[in-house]
């Protein structure tokens, strides 16, 4: 597991450097899970168990490193009742919308592709 | 005195989370307000209690959780893992796929945003709505690099995933959606991980298309709004 933690971090140090160095507005870690990704179909040869295990104990525990930052959103409600109902809305609103639409494009999208592939075989 | 209140704001967060999985695990799961006692809402909300009795101000808690922050970076990194275990799921209609995903997570971030707009709301909150549909640990970075306010993405983004896994297996029933791909990919597109927690009740292969919509959107979002803003602000 140490070692799987270690790979993390150096992909997490990666990936930090390349958007500092290239002054990319991309966030760093995203850059590192992307070449983790990457190098991992590369190998083609299945997760390695030491890092399977610290990927999943560490999105078990993905909750607990977020409490922080939502305690602040606690903070922000107590002080800003009025704006944060209009943003309940925004959100309800977005939401709903994308679902259904997403979920009726891709319905669509679907009965097509297997149509199209029937018809090939 | 300085390490020892350092400290104790610490061992709150350990134990906010450790009363909120006790919570969750005491409530009925079948029920609407077993999604509402979600760990993100009760574990900050009882930290948050105590934090004003104790009358510690935020800025002082945030500083002793700085290794939070740091792991939640980690944590992004440890994503490629699961999207990786589940890629091959892309292969069965990669165009379908890649277009509704394409297209949902763009329109859920601007809608959001088009909508606060219309509200007229502030920039600052548009800014932390527009990744509002994306993963907490990414949608907080997205929100750092396009001015949006930490503390407000990471409430919305924890709202976003509420109301999607609450509403999204209504409105697939009324839709007449039944394939499981279908309802899981939506869910993790618009709701990420709160939402793929949802997919895996209704089926394993719900759950593995909602890890590949929620690890996409991240990264999809996480390349491309950034330099959204950047053309619009110009």
């Amino acid at each position: 597991m140490l070692r799987g933690f270690i790979a993390l971090l150096i992909f997490q140090g990666i990936g930090e450097s390349i958007v500092y160095f290239g002054h990319l507005p991309i966030p760093g870690p995203v850059i590192g899970m992307m070449l983790l990704f990457l190098t991992l179909q590369a190998r083609n040869q299945g997760t390695p168990a030491s890092l399977e295990s610290i990927a999943h104990l560490m999105i078990r525990y993905l909750y607990l490193f977020l409490i922080p930052a939502c305690v602040g959103c606690f903070f922000l409600i107590k002080n800003n009742l009025e704006g944060w109902i209009i943003i309940i809305a925004s959100v309800a609103i977005s939401t709903f919308a994308t679902m259904i639409i997403g979920a009726l494009m891709m319905k669509y999208m679907l009965t097509r592709h297997q149509k199209k592939s029937r018809e090939k075989s | 005195m300085e390490t020892a209140s350092l400290a104790i704001m610490f061992t709150l967060t350990l134990l906010g989370f450790w009363a909120a999985t006790w919570v969750l695990s005491a409530s009925q799961s079948e029920s609407v307000i077993h999604l509402f006692l979600h760990p993100l809402v009760v574990g900050p909300f009882l930290v948050t209690i105590f934090l004003i009795l104790l009358r510690i101000d935020y800025q002082q808690y945030r500083l002793a959780n700085e290794p939070f922050f740091f792991l939640l970076d980690t944590a992004i990194v440890a994503l490629a893992v699961p999207l990786y275990q589940q890629f091959y799921n892309f292969r069965i209609a990669v165009k379908p796929l890649l277009i509704t995903l394409i297209f949902s997570a763009f329109f859920a971030s601007i809608s959001a945003a088009g909508c606060a707009l219309m509200f007229g709301v502030d920039i600052s909150s548009i800014a932390s709505l527009a990744p509002k549909s994306v993963t907490t640990p990414i949608a907080l970075r997205i929100a750092e690099k396009i001015g949006g306010d930490l503390s407000m993405t990471a409430g919305i983004v924890v709202l976003t995933g509420i109301i999607g896994a609450i509403f999204g297996p209504v409105l697939f029933n009324r839709l007449g959606i039944k394939d499981d791909r279908i309802k899981g990919f939506i869910l993790g597109i618009c709701a990420h991980g709160i939402g793929a927690a949802k997919a895996l009740e209704i089926s394993r292969k719900c759950g593995a298309f909602a890890i590949l919509g929620l690890s996409a959107t991240g990264i999809l979002t996480a390349l491309i709004l950034p330099y959204i803003v950047l053309f619009a602000v110009k």
